[in-house]
């Protein structure tokens, strides 16, 4: 029961059974959960700091570095997951990704045409 | 949240908090959903005027990345010590989790003080929010990301008296595991932010 209230409380957690072992484990998770961010960051930072490959190639280390750190953290520090108590979570979270994307790549698509069309800058 | 075993579990009168609480968290969860719509404008304007100088300043000139290599840590670390915050809470241990939470909120104060210095001195350096459209969307979108900090340092205040008041009560649990998933929200932003508008800005 105390299990139960605890996943409830955070909404995560489906496998713990008592608050002792739950949060030994979990102490573990974020640790590795900062472990890779600090990398992930330091890697970012070290290829633009210090120009080690061509811009375009910088480009894409960046993205990468950025959209894995991103799903780092879901996993590991926001504990997202397919079980049934995170599902929802999941799929809420799948569909705002979806509009999120509509929202940005559509405004940047648009307008670049907006720019072409209007001659702005030619 | 709407499997078999949870709508059993609705049925009996004594499991109506927990679901009350993880229903809460949800609710949370799907305000914070909303939020990431928020920012995504934010950057697809900041995207869209990513060359708008107007013949004024650019990013290149101002922006120093040991400075933001330092507000991202303060606030990668914040999101690491409110996850022991966090275990602690779970154990029922408040002398720790009220350590950790501490620990937390100066680290938060920390990135909010580099954060209004990195402003103040952008904006002396000639690179106002009126300069030109990129300093407009620059200014509209870390300042939201700083506002939304404030506003959990805020909270954090108020949920120390909450437990100050009640200890760990369901009410509070529910509290702090919405503020947790917000906090570590934010830090996801910020990798957002510092990859975008700092890293890109400088290339």
């Amino acid at each position: 029961m105390e299990a139960q209230q605890n996943n409830l409380a955070d909404g995560q957690h489906s496998d713990t059974h008592s608050p002792g072992g739950a949060a030994h484990g979990s102490v573990k998770e974020y640790v590795l959960g900062l472990i890779i961010s600090i990398v992930l960051t330091a890697i970012a930072f070290y290829v633009v700091m210090f120009e080690v490959v061509s811009p375009a190639l910088t480009l894409a280390v960046i993205l990468v570095t950025a959209v894995a750190q991103i799903l780092v953290q879901l996993v590991f520090f926001l504990h997202m997951n397919t079980s049934s108590e995170q599902i929802w979570n999941t799929t809420s979270a799948a569909f705002i990704i979806i509009i999120v994307g509509i929202l940005i790549v559509g405004s940047i698509w648009i307008m670049s045409h907006l720019n072409h069309n209007m001659m702005i800058g030619h | 949240m709407t499997t078999t075993a949870d709508l059993q579990q609705q049925d009996q009168a004594h499991d109506h908090h927990h679901d009350t609480g993880g229903d809460t968290v949800f609710g949370f969860w799907i305000y914070i959903m909303s939020d990431c719509i928020l920012f995504a404008t934010l950057f697809a304007t900041y995207a869209v005027m990513s060359t708008s100088f107007a013949g004024g300043i650019t990013p290149k000139d101002l922006f120093d990345l040991n400075f933001v290599l330092g507000e991202t840590a303060l606030l990668l670390f914040s999101s690491f010590t409110f996850g022991m915050a966090m275990l602690y809470a779970h154990r029922k241990s408040m002398p720790g989790m009220i350590t950790w939470l501490c620990i937390t909120f100066a680290l938060g104060v920390g990135f909010l003080a580099m954060e209004l210095y990195e402003f103040h001195h952008f904006s002396t350096s000639g690179a106002s929010p009126q300069t030109s459209g990129y300093w407009s969307a620059f200014y509209g979108l870390v300042a939201t990301h700083g506002l939304h900090v404030t506003g959990g340092l805020i909270w954090m205040l108020v949920l120390f008296a909450h437990f100050k008041r009640d200890g760990f009560s369901k009410a509070n649990m529910v509290r702090l595991a919405c503020l947790s998933l917000f906090w570590h929200f934010l830090d996801v932003i910020w990798i957002c932010v510092f990859s975008v508008v700092y890293l890109m800005g400088v290339l």
